[in-house]
Formats: structure tokens, sequence, C-alpha cells
């Protein structure tokens, strides 16, 4: 999990420069997310932990902290792990 | 390139550090691909141009050939997929014949592929096998009277009424709109309690109730691609028929279907820079001022030599940005958006020299760099303008080769 938390943080850190993240902070109302960089981190997602990432799944929730990123991914990854 | 780099790599590739050349499919696909545009596209461009119109006989024949859609995810015909690297080599011979035809291309594979990615399964059910194949030709309805570069500030609304949804509002510069079957429109979402005013994408059938056309006439570039107004007024749709969730119309959904239209139109930039360094060789070479050939004066090879240098570079960027498409990396849409930026800027520059080198004659009808400077000129615009990269791409990190 923790491993999950810091390949997510070590994306985010290449668009928050000289910020240091928290698992917690709303990435959203730092003010650093615009729509190219939603796409990115969708794409990041997607390609570093072998999801998709569905209509359904697009809550702001979902995206708007490391910790919640992750909680995505443990469903996602969780699901997808009773499927198989 | 493409799908031949995710292949196993070869002794001589891993010792030289770097492989970077075309497969002989690819090259094969070259080739097929300048061979039909030889034939059915550009000795026909100018008049389409003058006309304003590229004949349905075109669009069909895209279509036969598997090129409309050719790389949605369910194609299985016409040997399934085209890798990125292959699509991009046919943008750009599209491009090199005939700007408005390389815009349907674009612009019916941007929302094809967006409503795949972000319909809903039924949605996908519905339309996906229909788009893919082209059957029903798809158009982004983004542009409004007072809403271009700043995409968000789109006044088009849509009211959930039962299980409808109403839209109502104007759309402009739609391209191909004409005559497109389905269009993505975005648009502004009232009546949601706790989400009032937030974007989303609808899928809206050119047949929908309350949905007029107007052809519009007398743009200067891409003067063939048939582009239309959209007047909605309570325009009809299926609730089923939003395109991802609300609030992520804008920022997913368009976002999606912009970063393919930007591939698109990098290349098909780098299409009009090598149709003009085209011309401008053949021209150069016959046409004699002050008793030798233009291509032996100086001035006249340096612009060549400029315009060799920046149309192999922007292509350079289009395969960088292909492959990382390809391979699915993230990096992919800031590296999709710098092939943009250049290539456009490539073409326009391409484009004004070729004119230079033709002295009056490029000025005419009779020689085809006037239009390739007009359609390079749009290329600056779509997708993002020149300025508006120019704001954005420094916010991107980019990973160094």
């Amino acid at each position: 999990m923790e491993e999950r938390k810091t390949k997510i943080r070590a994306f985010l850190s290449k668009s928050f420069r000289n910020r240091e993240l928290q698992d917690d902070d709303d990435i959203f109302s730092l003010g650093f997310v615009n729509s190219l960089l939603a796409l990115q981190l969708v794409n990041f997602l997607q390609k570093e932990f072998s999801i998709t990432v569905e209509d359904e799944d697009l809550d702001f929730e979902n995206f708007k902290s490391i910790n919640n990123m992750n909680a995505l991914l443990e469903r996602k990854l969780g699901s997808a792990a009773v499927q198989g | 390139m493409g799908q031949l780099e995710s292949a196993a790599p070869k002794a001589d590739a891993a010792t030289a550090g770097m492989k970077m050349e075309l497969s002989d499919a690819q090259k094969e696909s070259r080739l097929r691909f300048r061979d039909f545009v030889q034939q059915h596209i550009s000795p026909f461009a100018g008049q389409w141009d003058r006309e304003q119109r590229v004949p349905l006989e075109i669009v069909d024949a895209l279509r036969a050939r598997g090129y409309l859609g050719a790389v949605h995810p369910t194609r299985n015909d016409h040997g399934g997929p085209m890798d990125l690297i292959t699509y991009g080599l046919l943008t750009e011979e599209l491009a090199r014949g005939c700007s408005s035809v390389r815009s349907l291309l674009t612009v019916h594979d941007m929302v094809s592929l967006g409503i795949w990615r972000w319909g809903s399964r039924d949605l996908k059910a519905q339309y996906g096998t229909a788009t893919a194949s082209a059957q029903l030709l798809c158009a982004l309805a983004l542009s409004e009277p007072e809403a271009g570069s700043d995409a968000a500030s789109v006044s088009t609304m849509a009211t959930l009424s039962g299980d409808e949804y109403l839209l109502t509002g104007t759309k402009k510069w739609i391209t191909f709109g004409q005559i497109a079957d389905l269009f993505l429109v975005l648009a502004r979402c009232q009546n949601q309690v706790d989400q009032t005013g937030q974007l989303a994408a609808f899928l809206v059938p050119a047949t929908s109730s309350g949905l007029t056309r107007t052809a519009l006439t007398g743009i200067v570039g891409t003067r063939a691609s048939l582009l239309a107004q959209l007047d909605l007024h309570e325009c009809r749709i299926p609730k089923s028929h939003l395109v991802g969730r609300i609030g992520f119309g804008l920022t997913h959904v368009v976002a999606t279907v912009l970063d393919h239209g930007r591939y698109s139109v990098a290349w098909g930039s780098v299409g009009i820079a090598q149709a003009c360094l085209d011309a401008c060789l053949d021209y150069t070479s016959q046409r004699k001022q002050f008793g030798r050939e233009l291509r032996d004066h100086q001035l006249v090879q340096q612009k060549l030599t400029d315009m060799i240098a920046s149309t192999r570079a922007a292509r350079l960027l289009c395969y960088r940005a292909g492959y990382l498409r390809e391979t699915q990396d993230p990096g992919a849409t800031a590296e999709t958006l710098l092939a943009k930026y250049f290539a456009s800027r490539a073409a326009v520059n391409a484009a004004n020299d070729a004119v230079h080198l033709h002295g009056a004659n490029g000025l005419t009808e009779e020689y085809e760099v006037a239009r390739y400077l007009r359609d390079a000129k749009v290329m600056e615009i779509i997708e993002g303008s020149t300025e508006i990269q120019q704001i954005t791409i420094p916010k991107f990190s980019f990973s160094e080769l």
C-alpha cells in the first residue's frame, strides 16, 4: 500500500514542484490540476497499476488525494482479484 | 516504430541503444496511403477547396478502406486496429493531399474514441460498432460564438427532464457538421441539486428533435471541411446519452477527445509541411531567374534547408508522441501537445516560405502553395491555439529522451 502511495506521490511531485504533498492533501484545492494533468493522472494510474478507469469511477473524491487514489486502487485491484 | 519497438529488442538494436525505424509493414502502409492520395485526393483538392465541399464519394472511399475509425479498439477488419505510428503516416499522407479530408479523419476518430473511452456500457453497445466502422460519422460540438479557447465558458445548457436531457444553445465551427450523424456536445448542466453549472458531455444524434444545422462558408483554410453551426432549441436526447459523468465533461471526456485530435493535427501539419517542401523542390528546380535555376540561389537554399529541417524535426516529435501513445505512457499527452505546437508552427513557416519561393505564382490558385498556407494557419488555431499551448506546455514536466 505504501509503495502505491510513493509512486502516486512521485508522479504528482513532477507537477507540484517545491511542495511536499501529504497523503490527504486535496490536489484540486491546491489549484494545480487542469484538464491535461487530470488526463495524465488517469493515464498514469492505468499504466502504473494495470487498471482501467471507467466512466463510473469519474468522481472527484476518487482523485482528490493520494489516500483517495490509493483507496480507488484498492477497490479496483481487489475486485479484479475477486473476478480473476 | 510503435508496434515494432514493443517487440523483443534485436541484438543490433540493443547494442546501438536506440532504434528509430519504421517496420516493413509500416513502410508498405505508407506507400499504399500515398498511392491512394495521389490517385483519389491530390488531383481534386484544389477544386474541393474552391467548391468548399469534399464529395461524399471520398468519404465512402475512406470508409471502404478502413481509414475512418482505423485505430478504434473494436476494429477487427482490415487487420484489426491500426497502430498509432501507421495511423500517423496515414494522417500525414492525407494532409499532404488535402487538409479538409484529413480533418474528417481527425474529428471522426477523436469523437468515436472518446465515446468508447468514457461512454457507458449501454452507449458503447448502441454506438460502438457503427462509429468504429464510420457507418455513423462523428463530430465535436465544443466551440460557441462566445466560447473558443476558454472552453469552460460554454453557455449551452442541459436540463434534465424525466428520462431526457433538453439541450439549448449554439455551437459553431463544427468540422463536418453538415454531414455528421452524431455530435459530442459540451454543455452546462442545470437542475442538478448539488451540481449546478457543471460541465458534461452528451452524445446528440443529428436526427434529434430541436437540432438544426446551418452550413458555414467563407473560412480561410480547410475550406472543404463542411463546417456547420448547430442550433439546439430544447433538443431532446435520452438521459443515457450522457458521456462520462457530470462535472467531467471537459476535464476528462473532451480532454481525451482533444488529446487524440492534437496527435492527428500534429501529423496533419507534418503533411502540409512536406507538401510545401515537395512543391518547392519541384518549382525551384524548374524555374529560372537571373540565368539559373532558383535552387541555385543561396537564399533559396536557405529556405529549403529550413523547410527540410523543421519538417524532419516535426515528424520526429510526432514519432515520439506516437510511440508513447502506443505504449500508453502517461507522458504521451504532454509530448503530443509539444508535437502539435511545433508541427503546426513548422507548417505555417514552411507554407509561408513556399509562397515566397513561388513569387506571384504562389498567390494564385494555379499552384497549391496558397492553399497550403491557408490550411496551415488553421492548424495553429484548432485543438488548442499556439498561444494557449505556450502557456500550457511549461506547466508539464518532460522526461528526457
